[in-house]
């Protein structure tokens, strides 16, 4: 009596979490509103994901960035980039997600119901090339700089008077609009009182000389007007030979005021992210920043040893995609393979998304996203209903011939395998595995499997039985005797699910997860289950002397 | 009480050169196609083309494949894309693959045209883009499946060795590998597109034929401990005679699923169901023709405990005795 009853409190346990698992919950889905544009929207739904063969997902057309300068070998770009952006979500998470190149320049990515689309956008389209370089140690961007202010004041442009402390007025007025503003700007500067020839340089108005060799301050709602400075003609002759100009990423306050880093850093790199071969994000419990700390390849080591040896003392600064990470760190000694980046106070999941594109390797190219849409089904709406149409008579063909074949125990093994589907179901939201047709051919196998070992008790009871056992102690035995056929079947099918999932690739892990997840189901509900039921029956009819099998 | 086949007693392993010989008459010309042709891999494999078909009136993708399927373009993939009057159709001309470069890019497009023509009529859509795909699967999954197989297959003999003994761990293995051939000479024969869906399908088999095998083994174990007399030849019949009821309500259940597969799951999952009843088939039959003989027939070749005597059968793990319920208990 008290075993039944634990028994009883143990499948009950079983069948709440499992239920648990399967209230549906909010995701974020992108759907496509009547104008056509894409848009994040909440739904509610149960938490298995299906694959983009059975429930489609976003399609995304990607194609190679030209705009910001020629690419020379589009086609070979975009062959590399496939391989990288392969890489880069199936490190993210995505379960068999779709690349394929299309045309000689577009690659197509699709991706199942992505619970935050926006994010698997970024890391796709994250070029996540990695470069350190030596700031301008010699200060030769400075002393350029009142050339450049002279010749653009030959040019007309004249320092904007506001960039004293007046700016901080003038950003009180219309501060949001400069950005926008920026290449209007640069022409008819903000404040009306512009000034004459007394007046210090644009350039030098702008830039405040920072702490490290080559390191400029500028007011962040000045960075615009800077930027198109920078980029004009008459700027771009005087900027001193083998220097670049780089943007840093954080904007730090001093005061009412934020301002923008600009670095001049050498234009030949010491080293880049090819040579990469290792990256890990953590938290440092020292000072509770990001940092991603990566480990390069031996060669890229050995330059990048002796690079940092002939720069001791020297600012690195770190780029990714353009713009300095952070503060370039002082070189004390020379630098081995191994190094790490400061992200200061982003959060960890940015620092794993960084380590993430940095392992799977730089973009040869940046690709912009010229198409987005949702995608049905890569079977076909009208082949899913016939599959499931399908489904259902081989079911109802299944509790036919268990019920006929063995009476009230066929019964009772329906009753499991309707827990067995719960089960499973459960095991799947709860592992966040996303369900394709391959796997749903392994949930098939381990409805069999169920059924099997429902089948082998019973034989086994029959057989009992028929030697003249009574009915309880046929019923124990018949437990007992299957159990090693039970146990053995499935251990073997288990293992060999378990190293197709870490020798194969997408669809046969799918596969390999849904069939493992469902023989632990079947093992429950076909066994203990199964005999909980005849423990309560052979209870309520102690002087059965038939057994409906 | 309905039962069949309670109480047999057919000689199943005399018919075991006849089972070899059947089995070789299958396996060995299929083997040969695939050597010489090749397996019919799907569009997932081999690319093809894409295009982009804006329709007038909004359409099913089931009306835009049986366009297709009238004018005999089979394995495309269908997709509505945003709007159910946009569809994405990937197709592909013919067995033969074409690569990126292939250049048949055109011709698939034409037919795909004259179909809707003929399926939907002229002037009702308009194709908005045709380009060549590339394989959406590298081929390295196929190199990575079978490696997979390989190597569980290494963990099913560790496995078998542990839990019976090494030699029935080996023929286990045999059994799904002559499996593995026969399934690859049935896909072979019927032409039947490899798609990853029937990868799927061939591992479900792997799985499934183990399975099979294995319960039958246990049956032999059990036998060559209860009835020390008899030699291996007739605890083999014995074993698989005393499991038939089993087996044919088991393979009888699994089976009804999959031809309600064959039979109502249309076109695009019809080799899916071909190819998982195939391999219920042949997991049946190997059990009882490949896996019991073969085991005979090494127990001949490397004599162990229990081979033709079988006597003192080395028993590894007897069942847990002496607790009163240990069946239960070893699940929970």
């Amino acid at each position: 009596m008290r075993k039944i009853r634990s028994r009883l409190i143990t499948i009950s346990i079983m069948i709440l979490l499992a239920v648990w698992e399967l209230i549906p919950t909010n995701a974020t889905i992108r759907v496509e509103d009547a104008a056509g544009h894409m848009k994040d929207s909440v739904v509610r739904q149960v938490p298995i994901s299906l694959g983009l063969d059975l429930q489609g997902g976003i399609h995304l057309a990607l194609e190679v960035d030209q705009t910001k300068g020629p690419v020379p070998d589009p086609a070979e770009a975009i062959r590399r980039a496939e391989r990288v952006v392969r890489t880069r979500i199936n490190e993210f998470g995505t379960k068999e997600p779709v690349v394929q190149i299309v045309g000689a320049n577009r690659l197509i990515v699709e991706l199942p119901g992505e619970s935050d689309p926006a994010r698997a956008k970024g890391i796709i389209q994250r070029t996540a090339f990695l470069e350190f370089r030596i700031t301008d140690m010699k200060n030769q961007f400075r002393d350029a700089l009142p050339e450049m202010d002279k010749a653009l004041r030959a040019a007309g442009v004249h320092a904007p008077a506001a960039a004293g402390p007046a700016s901080a007025v003038s950003q009180l007025f219309g501060g949001d609009t400069t950005k926008a503003k920026s290449k209007a700007k640069a022409k008819t500067p903000a404040a009306p009182d512009t000034a004459g020839i007394g007046q210090p340089g644009a350039l030098t108005a702008l830039l405040y000389q920072g702490q490290l060799p080559g390191e400029f301050l500028v007011p962040e709602e000045q960075v615009a007007v800077a930027e198109s400075l920078l980029g004009r003609p008459e700027v771009q002759r005087l900027m001193p030979r083998g220097l670049d100009l780089k943007w840093g990423t954080d904007v730090e306050s001093r005061g009412a005021r934020s301002y923008r880093a600009l670095y001049a850093v050498d234009e030949k790199p010491i080293i880049t992210g090819e040579e990469l071969e290792k990256a890990t994000a953590r938290r440092d419990q020292m000072t509770n920043q990001s940092v991603v700390d990566f480990v390069l390849s031996r060669r890229g080591g050995r330059i990048f040893e002796r690079e940092t040896a002939r720069h001791v003392n020297d600012y690195m600064a770190i780029i990714l995609d353009g713009r300095v990470q952070g503060e370039p760190p002082v070189i004390k000694s020379e630098i081995g393979q191994r190094g790490q980046i400061e992200l200061g106070n982003k959060t960890l999941q940015d620092a794993n998304d960084l380590a993430l594109v940095l392992r799977a390797g730089a973009l040869p190219a940046p690709l912009v996203i010229v198409e987005e849409r949702t995608i049905g089904p890569s079977l076909g709406h009208d082949s899913i209903a016939d599959g499931i149409r399908a489904g259902v008579v081989g079911v109802i063909m299944v509790v036919l011939i268990m019920v006929v074949y063995y009476r009230l125990s066929g019964v009772l093994a329906v009753l499991a395998l309707a827990l067995y589907a719960l089960f499973t179901l459960a095991g799947l939201a709860g592992f966040g595995f996303t369900l394709t047709l391959p796997g749903l051919a392994g949930l098939a196998l381990s409805v069999g499997i169920a059924t099997d070992a429902n089948v082998l008790i019973f034989e086994r009871i029959r057989e009992e039985l028929q030697h003249g056992k009574l009915v309880r102690t046929a019923v124990d035995e018949g437990f007992q005797h299957a159990m090693s056929a039970i146990i053995d079947s499935n251990v073997s099918t288990a293992l060999t699910a378990f190293i197709l999932y870490l020798v194969g690739t997408g669809p046969v892990q799918g596969f390999a997860i849904t069939l493992i997840i469902g023989i632990a189901a079947s093992m429950v509900t076909a066994v203990f289950v199964v005999r909980t039921f005849y423990m309560i029956w052979l209870q309520r009819r102690p002087d059965m002397v038939t057994l409906s099998v | 009480m309905l039962r069949l086949f309670a109480n047999a007693n057919y000689d199943f392993i005399k018919w075991r050169r006849v089972a070899y010989g059947l089995t070789a008459a299958i396996i060995i010309p299929g083997l040969l196609l695939f050597f010489v042709h090749g397996l019919n891999y799907s569009i997932e494999f081999t690319g093809g083309t894409l295009l982009q078909v804006q329709t007038r009136q909004a359409l099913t993708t089931g009306q835009v494949r049986s366009a297709l399927d009238a004018a005999g373009i089979h394995d495309a993939e269908i997709q509505t894309f945003g709007a159910d009057t946009v569809f994405v159709i990937r197709a592909r001309l013919g067995g033969e693959e074409r690569g990126i470069e292939g250049g048949g890019t055109q011709q698939t497009a034409q037919a795909v045209a004259h179909a809707l023509d003929a399926g939907i009529g002229a002037g009702q859509y308009q194709i908005v883009r045709t380009e060549a795909v590339g394989p959406k699967v590298g081929r390295e999954l196929q190199g990575k499946a079978f490696l997979a197989i390989f190597f569980s297959f290494i963990v099913t003999l560790v496995y078998l060795a542990f839990r019976f003994e090494w030699r029935f761990g080996l023929a286990a293995v045999l059994a799904t590998l002559h499996d593995i051939l026969t399934t690859i000479a049935f896909i072979r024969y019927l032409n039947l597109e490899v798609s990853l869906v029937v990868v799927g399908a061939v591992l479900t088999m792997v799985g499934y034929s183990l399975n099979d095998t294995i319960i039958i083994f246990d049956r032999v174990r059990e036998n060559l401990r209860k009835f020390r007399r008899q030699n291996l030849y007739e605890i083999l019949n014995l074993s698989i005679n005393e499991t038939l009821p089993r087996s044919v309500l088991t393979h009888g259940t699994t089976m009804a699923t999959t031809l309600a597969l064959v039979a109502l799951a249309g076109e695009v999952l019809r080799p899916f169901a071909l190819v998982m009843t195939f391999a219920i088939f042949t997991g049946t039959f190997s059990s009882v023709y490949i896996a019991a003989p073969v085991l005979l027939f090494i127990e001949k070749r490397w004599p162990g405990e229990d081979a033709r005597g079988a006597r003192a059968f080395r028993a590894t793990t007897p069942a847990p005795a002496g607790a009163p319920d240990p069946a239960s208990k070893a699940t929970v």
